[in-house]
């Protein structure tokens, strides 16, 4: 009986996964698709805790334990969730899907560890092989998580070992023989394996998201959380559950779609991902040659005023340089009192501007800067044509128009903002660096394109200031 | 094998039928809502909790309820974590005028 109700929780918990996520895909229903989903969250946890009983008929043990555990890791998760800074983001979900992955690898270990007080040689093959799955892939998602938050927080830094790929394949291959020798190895040595391919795997996430540069880490991410998700379903084939599999499968299979979608964005094929090799060029650091012809010209803030103030029409190209600064507010602020001047104001947003796909919409959402401004590409660039007016602020990869030109270049094929067909661009960076790319940026050398140097932060404020003041 | 997946073949169909589901549901979302998808799937992801309740309620041994502890904790921040920063982004998603 009680086992009867429970099955129906997790039904009830399943549907509501698929329908939170559908709603996710909706703007105005965004937000209850993710409190849906939740609700299916609480009840199938609570579910299992009092409702589940193992194949002798006997409930959970060690609930105080568990309670605990619940409790520990609401309070932290609810703290860290509401303190982090909107710009900090992305590294968030990357770490808490890196405690996903790290949960459903000690389950494995756990799970393992169980198998081996048995006799391993009458050990189900397929079982076993489960068990591993769910310790490959949950670690490699842990230890790669990990790593692409502290590249996103700043604390780890861009890092090539040289024959990179060669090593990543070969650890790969390592894996997967050591894999198939346990299966197949009749119980022999299978602790001492078991032990060794949950290092390897450690290590493969490690180097697999090590070299890849910050631009790229969107889709690696997006990836790591797919990833995560087949661990998840791994867990519920183990355990015969339904609703982890249905949430891990459902996030696997999306969430695999997203990261295609986003290679597309960048012209980038999957399997490039997945050696780890883009983003690592050698050119990546430190300054690159100009050799563009003409010269870079510098606009002060107040030329920049006067240029939009008597503008039609002005739009602004926010970058990953907006969220650094935390100018989200100031260029609201402009964008205000544009408006005021009756002038028409439009946000042209990237498909992978900012660290994350979508980074610079919840960044502009928290300033309360209207939903329907935010323009993407395919729909704004026909529109720079009759724009007297663009304001590049901390972006560059995406509006580099070797992109088009220069098949030689490392981001060419990838769409891009086509500012350059506007009158008039006006570049904020802070300095001539080159972006995540690491390639030079032509449109900075065009005849129409000024710099206004400086933090976003900073140059917004002046430039509102300045506008403010020729009245 | 081909033993245990016939055994499991109601699981197998499910899978297929899921990662159909889930293709259908973001092959049509704006990019503008990527970031609040991608985190929204990454709290429901978090189900695999489920799964370290069920270890860590049969748990025997000190090790084992110690390593379940802790795959309880990190699969609740999980859980939490995700959802709660989903809802403060779309939050902010609010539509103006």
């Amino acid at each position: 009986m009680e086992n009867n109700i429970l099955q129906i929780i997790y039904l009830i918990g399943s549907v509501t996964f698929i329908l939170g996520l559908k709603f996710l895909g909706n703007p105005a229903t965004a937000r209850k698709g993710n409190l849906m989903a939740a609700f299916g969250m609480i009840i199938s946890i609570f579910g299992t805790i009092f409702l589940y009983t193992t194949e002798t008929g006997a409930h959970l043990k060690n609930l105080e334990f568990i309670f605990g555990a619940l409790i520990v890791g609401t309070v932290v998760g609810w703290l860290i969730a509401k303190k982090v800074q909107m710009t900090a983001m992305p590294e968030m979900v990357s770490l808490f899907n890196g405690m996903g992955g790290a949960c459903a690898m000690l389950i494995s270990v756990i799970e393992f560890k169980h198998l081996s007080e048995t006799d391993m040689s009458s050990v189900e093959p397929a079982h076993l092989l489960i068990i591993l799955l769910g310790l490959i892939i949950g670690s490699v998602s842990f230890a790669g998580s990990i790593i692409a938050w502290g590249k996103l927080s700043g604390n780890v830094k861009d890092k090539s070992l040289g024959m990179q790929q060669v090593i990543n394949i070969g650890l790969l291959l390592v894996i997967l023989v050591l894999t198939a020798v346990m299966i197949f190895g009749n119980g022999a040595y299978t602790a001492e394996l078991f032990y060794a391919v949950f290092a390897l795997s450690l290590l493969y996430g490690i180097l697999f998201v090590l070299p890849i540069g910050g631009a790229d880490m969107p889709v690696v991410i997006s990836l790591l959380n797919s990833f995560t998700g087949v661990a998840a379903a791994c867990g519920g084939f183990l355990y015969d559950n339904k609703v982890m599999l249905v949430g891990g499968i459902l996030v696997g299979s999306a969430g695999t779609l997203l990261t295609i979608v986003m290679c597309k964005a960048m012209n980038r094929s999957l399997l490039n991902v997945l050696i780890g090799n883009f983003g690592g060029n050698a050119n990546a650091e430190g300054a690159v040659p100009s050799n563009f012809e003409g010269s870079v010209k510098e606009v002060s803030a107040s030329d920049a005023a006067i240029l939009m103030k008597y503008a039609k029409k002005v739009i602004i190209v926010p970058g990953y340089g907006l969220a650094v600064a935390q100018a989200q507010h100031i260029v609201h602020d402009l964008e205000l009192l544009l408006e005021a001047e009756g002038i028409d104001v439009k946000y042209a947003i990237h498909p992978v501007a900012g660290r994350m796909p979508g980074h610079m919409n919840v960044l502009l959402a928290e300033s309360n800067v209207s939903y329907d401004k935010l323009i993407e590409m395919e729909e704004v660039n026909p529109e720079f044509a009759t724009t007297d007016v663009v304001l590049v602020v901390g972006a560059n990869d995406v509006v580099n128009p070797a992109a088009k030109t220069d098949p030689t270049s490392p981001i060419y094929g990838m769409p891009i903002l086509d500012v350059e067909n506007a009158a008039n661009v006006i570049v904020n960076k802070r300095s001539m660096k080159a972006g995540y790319a690491g390639i030079e940026n032509e449109l900075f050398y065009k005849p129409k394109t000024s710099m206004l140097f400086g933090d976003a932060k900073k140059a917004l404020t002046q430039l509102v200031s300045e506008i403010k003041a020729l009245g | 094998m081909l033993e245990f997946i016939t055994q499991h073949i109601e699981m197998c169909y499910l899978i297929i039928l899921m990662i159909f589901v889930g293709i259908e549901l973001i092959g049509h979302v704006p990019s503008v809502l990527h970031t609040p998808l991608m985190s929204g799937a990454n709290a429901i992801h978090g189900v695999v909790i489920i799964g370290s309740i069920i270890v860590m309620g049969q748990a025997e041994h000190t090790l084992s309820l110690i390593l379940g502890f802790l795959a309880v904790v990190l699969g609740t921040l999980n859980v939490v974590g995700g959802f709660v920063v989903t809802d403060r982004m779309l939050e902010m998603f609010k539509k103006k005028k």
